[in-house]
């Protein structure tokens, strides 16, 4: 068969499929997006052995591969089936989609912490400190002036964690759930038809390319106070001529 | 505990190490490969030709744009395929062509080393110093002498960090080879859980494993970094 006639006649399934990578990248990161922030102020600013926990967790998750991560908490569940069962957790360990949700949403915590730790640290010290002479409290300047600006240094790495992060929703295909990679290998496995793999990468490039569009938008509101690039100069920078 | 674990018929060691040493051998084979590919996106990239210029630069878009499991199984079956077809060209009726799992894992994970590394390297080039190359030129050098004296050294200490981190990532992507039935740490974990049915002990070993070897690799990065950097004076 030729090509078009494999999309016209998988296409249900591969949309399936392409949805089912968007809800578990989404979710995934958006997860991840919820702890970062609190973690990222513990790197940033606790003690190196109130941090040392952390430092493990955020190691472990950045020097295993995430299939490893995934076997670890759909298979390794298993051995803990006793006490799962007692606490009532079993049904949620026992659904892939879950514990691919859970280790992408673990892992992704550790990077979306680090990155954002880096923003935090890229924030001038003379911000915070005008935040305090002006009589901020600790939350107001956490809210307005050290969080905006740390997200706006962070946001181009946090995209690429993102896309990272889609790449790898595609092992969930491993243990059984159907995502475009799931779905592409299971309509191989009965057509033997090879034009379904390239199907699939042209709708995973499509999805990182609508992304890249979309957090560019993002980035440019971010930015909007700062004005187009091409005046040379931040609203933060000295005026310009001989100083009085 | 300790039982399971040791060398032996009673204990998973021996086959544990086996499954290690084949992904080394993975890694160990897959850098020389994905490195000369990386060499060769990031000169098309910076090619004087604009159709050389666009084969690089889509070859490290799509291939970087891609999940490597899907890079993987396009190659694993694709190239077998291809080989077959071109076999039952050469010679009908002769016997299929087997494409070895450990040739497929290579040859996926070199292609998407070099693409990220293609562009790790252009980034290197392109941050060498002008005046150098010029100054090489005026005394002299050949185009050649420049690009092993001056340029090729240089690149070297700029491209370390990123060619580390990929290293890094490489060595963490060897482990989707055991979904292709490629006998390596990952997948001889699996046959361990099989017969002990004891997977989170098992799969943790081959976390601590994995995490042990990208310690390990940090180390000598850092090392070598601080090699290569020893002429240059910290600002």
């Amino acid at each position: 068969m030729n090509p078009i006639d494999i999309a016209i006649q998988y296409w249900p399934r591969l949309l399936d499929g392409t949805l089912m990578t968007i809800k578990l990248t989404f979710l995934g990161a958006l997860i991840a997006a919820l702890f970062s922030p609190g973690l990222a102020l513990i790197r940033a600013n606790a003690t190196p052995v109130a941090q040392a926990p952390l430092r493990l967790y955020i190691s472990f998750m950045r020097g295993t591969p995430i299939l490893g991560q995934l076997f670890l908490i759909y298979y390794g569940s298993g051995q803990f089936r006793p006490f799962l069962q007692d606490w009532g957790l079993w049904g949620f360990f026992r659904d892939p989609f879950n514990c691919a949700l859970l280790a992408f949403a673990l892992n992704s915590t550790a990077y979306q912490t680090e990155i954002l730790r880096g923003g935090i640290l890229g924030v001038a010290r003379g911000e915070v400190e005008a935040a305090k002479a002006i009589g901020m409290t600790r939350l107001q300047i956490l809210r307005r002036v050290i969080f905006p600006h740390a997200y706006r240094i962070a946001w181009p790495a946090l995209g690429n964690e993102i896309i990272l992060l889609m790449k790898a929703s595609a092992l969930a295909s491993v243990v059984t759930v159907f995502d475009i990679m799931g779905r592409t290998r299971q309509i191989f496995s009965r057509s033997f038809d090879f034009s379904i793999y390239l199907w699939a990468a042209l709708i995973y490039l499509c999805i990182t390319a609508i992304f890249v569009l979309l957090w560019r938008q993002g980035e440019a509101r971010l930015s909007r106070h700062i004005g187009p690039r091409s005046e040379g100069r931040s609203i933060l920078s000295p005026p310009e001529g001989p100083q009085p | 505990m300790f039982e399971l674990l040791s060398y032996g018929d009673a204990g998973w060691g021996d086959e544990i190490l086996a499954g290690l040493a084949i992904t080394m051998q993975l890694a160990v084979v897959t850098l020389p490969m994905g490195l000369l590919i990386g060499f060769v996106a990031a000169f098309a990239s910076m090619s004087r030709h604009a159709g050389l210029r666009a084969v690089g630069y889509g070859y490290t878009t799509i291939m970087r744009g891609l999940p490597e499991i899907l890079t993987l199984f396009v190659v694993y079956n694709g190239v077998g395929l291809l080989l077959n077809k071109l076999a039952a060209w050469w010679n009908p009726g002769g016997t299929n062509i087997e494409f070895s799992p450990f040739a497929a894992g290579v040859t996926a994970l070199a292609m998407v080393f070099g693409a990220f590394a293609g562009e790790v390297l252009r980034g290197a080039f392109q941050s060498l110093d002008e005046g150098q190359m010029e100054a090489g030129r005026a005394i002299g050098m050949s185009p050649r002498k420049i690009f092993f004296r001056i340029r090729l050294p240089q690149v070297w200490r700029f491209a370390l960090p990123g060619l580390g981190n990929l290293w890094i990532n490489m060595l963490k992507d060897t482990a989707l080879v055991s979904i292709i039935a490629l006998d390596d740490l990952m997948r001889m974990t699996k046959v361990a859980v099989g017969v002990t049915k004891q997977p989170f002990t098992f799969y943790l070993l081959a976390c601590l494993i994995y995490w042990a070897l990208c310690l390990l690799s940090e180390v000598v990065l850092a090392y070598m970094e601080r090699r290569a950097n020893r002429g240059i004076r910290r600002v």
